[in-house]
């Protein structure tokens, strides 16, 4: 369970976040939505304890991330930040290692060998794994960052806007993963998410958010209409049915 | 592993140079204490200085996630500079002890001023941030040059900007064996480094406390700068051009990488040593002149083949 109570947050004379109050219910995966500049990617660095809050707390299964040990912290929750600009010259596999860290702090052990080789097969990663990440596609490159992060065997996942430059396969391919690790695994996920109808199809729950306040969230299905969609985006939007499914059309 | 036997051949192979080649001969009068007293010191004094100069690059590097940068391009040999000065001119008896403390403090002092620097320089050009360096390195080493016009110091600049080993005998380098206990304590942390390498959200995600492990490894690099700095002098492009070779060929991965990276740069700077000593015999050229020309060339190269922003 996430409990936000009452998170602000603002750099210098510009508040990002303004008084939110969210609880996230373990499991399935919640999609936080709206437009450029709504505060998500901050609400997720918050949430994850890697920013702090000029205001509110946070507590994520009973831990407060910013007074709990880095390695307490590491263990409850794992963060992918936006696909990064510089890429380190590791192999997949050392990428992947590297998600055990705050388990074994240096000296990995066979059940830490075991996890990373699990990540690997979870995300058809096994036959790259000597391959240097500069040599992989975008699609490959992302699927190394998401494994380290699973690898990271934590009960929640936020992953920042992980579908930028991805073609619709790999979209489509990462999000039915996600989906996967979300039953039954014991995994959470938390997505930044640009693409309405990838939130609609795999979401179970979305989090809208305007202006660095929350101002609907529900589950997928319930949440997307037009009306709450116009009044997020500013932007008009139809909302269609495909086999008990929203479409979302921007119009 | 191809690289290791290469490079293992490479050292013994510089090495019986370096113990060979030289003004006198080792064949007049007593070659034995010609070893002792200054052939040897000078080899080990090249290998240290230059696996020194490796490893604060590498480090840097991974700080800023930039590898175009070495501490060279990051003010640090002229802080270091600045504080010799400072030591020179108000306690010009200070014991060396002293000065490598003040010199790395004050190394110190300049890394961290570039590391302000670089959090407000745009990531997205990769050139930008060496430029930077190069910028803030000049004005530091002006206001140096400046204080030493001054105070008629300008002879030590001299001799602590253009690293050179002709000087090394016994008892005039052992200092650089401290490079060696910081490679050990490098190693100790080497996942670490390597984590920083992936940006400070995705660290502190997986754990790691970001700013002690920076702190650590500026204090490392600013140690290894002043140690070198004050033995036998600086030597631009060593940290530049080891790691990139090295990561070029085996990746980023410095728990597996660090002791190809030390060595590498401890052969490159003895190779320029041994040439520098040749090329107008029986005079010398420092090695940092010869590394100048060398590093020079691979550091073009590498501006040639930097991928502008990772392609998707």
């Amino acid at each position: 369970m996430i409990k936000v109570r009452g998170l602000g947050y603002g750099v210098g004379d510009t508040v990002i976040l303004h008084d939110v109050n969210l609880t996230l219910a373990p499991g399935g995966i919640t999609a936080l939505i709206g437009p450029n500049g709504a505060g998500k990617s901050s609400l997720l660095h918050c949430m994850a304890g890697l920013t702090t809050p000029t205001q509110g707390r946070v507590e994520i299964d009973g831990l407060d991330p910013f007074t709990a040990r880095d390695e307490a912290r590491a263990r409850a929750v794992a963060l992918l930040q936006q696909t990064p600009v510089v890429v380190s010259r590791l192999q997949v596999r050392e990428l992947v290692s590297f998600g055990r860290w705050p388990h074994h702090r240096g000296r990995p052990g066979p059940k830490d060998m075991e996890k990373v080789e699990e990540a690997l097969e979870a995300f058809s990663l096994t036959d790259f794994a000597e391959r240097p990440l500069e040599t992989l596609s975008g699609g490959q490159r992302q699927r190394a960052f998401i494994a380290m992060t699973y690898a990271q065997d934590t009960s929640w996942m936020f992953l920042d806007e992980p579908l930028n430059a991805l073609d619709p396969r790999h979209a489509r391919d990462l999000m039915a993963r996600l989906h996967g690790l979300s039953r039954g695994h014991d995994r959470s996920i938390v997505i930044v998410i640009h693409d309405i109808n990838a939130a609609a199809g795999w979401a179970d729950r979305i989090v809208a958010m305007k202006d660095g306040r929350i101002v609907a969230h529900d589950a997928s299905a319930a949440l997307l209409t037009p009306e709450t969609l116009a009044d997020v985006f500013d932007t008009p939007f139809e909302v269609l049915r495909h086999k008990d499914r929203p479409v979302v059309i921007s119009r | 592993m191809r690289q290791w036997p290469l490079l293992i051949c490479a050292l013994i192979g510089v090495s019986g140079l370096s113990l060979l080649i030289g003004a006198a001969s080792l064949s007049d009068g007593d070659g034995g204490w010609l070893l002792m007293v200054s052939r040897f010191p000078r080899t080990a004094a090249a290998l240290l200085a230059g696996a020194g100069l490796a490893l604060a690059g590498v480090v840097v590097q991974q700080v800023v996630q930039n590898r175009l940068v070495e501490p060279a391009l990051t003010g640090t040999p002229e802080a270091a500079m600045l504080g010799l000065l400072a030591v020179t001119l108000i306690a010009p008896g200070m014991a060396i002890a002293g000065k490598m403390l003040v010199a790395a403090a004050a190394a110190l002092a300049g890394m961290a001023g570039f590391i302000a620097l670089a959090k407000r320089v745009p990531r997205s050009d990769p050139m930008l941030l060496p430029i930077v360096g190069l910028v803030y390195g000049g004005i530091l080493g002006a206001i140096g040059i400046w204080a030493a016009w001054l105070t008629d110091l300008m002879q030590y600049l001299g001799t602590w900007q253009l690293g050179e080993f002709s000087g090394v005998m016994i008892g005039r380098y052992e200092w650089l064996w401290a490079v060696a206990g910081m490679a050990v304590l490098l190693y100790a942390v080497a996942d670490r480094i390597t984590i920083l390498g992936l940006g400070e959200a995705q660290a502190r995600s997986l754990g790691l406390n970001y700013k002690q492990t920076r702190a650590l490894g500026l204090v490392i690099v600013s140690v290894l700068t002043a140690l070198v700095m004050v033995t036998v002098g600086a030597f631009p492009f060593v940290g530049l051009v080891a790691p990139n070779l090295v990561s070029r060929w085996r990746g980023d991965n410095l728990r597996a990488n660090l002791p190809l990276i030390a060595l590498g740069g401890g052969v490159l700077v003895l190779a320029a040593d041994v040439i520098g000593r040749v090329i107008r015999y029986p005079f010398e050229i420092p090695a940092a002149t010869v590394f100048g020309v060398f590093g020079a060339s691979v550091f073009l190269w590498l501006l040639h083949a930097a991928p502008r922003r990772a392609h998707g």
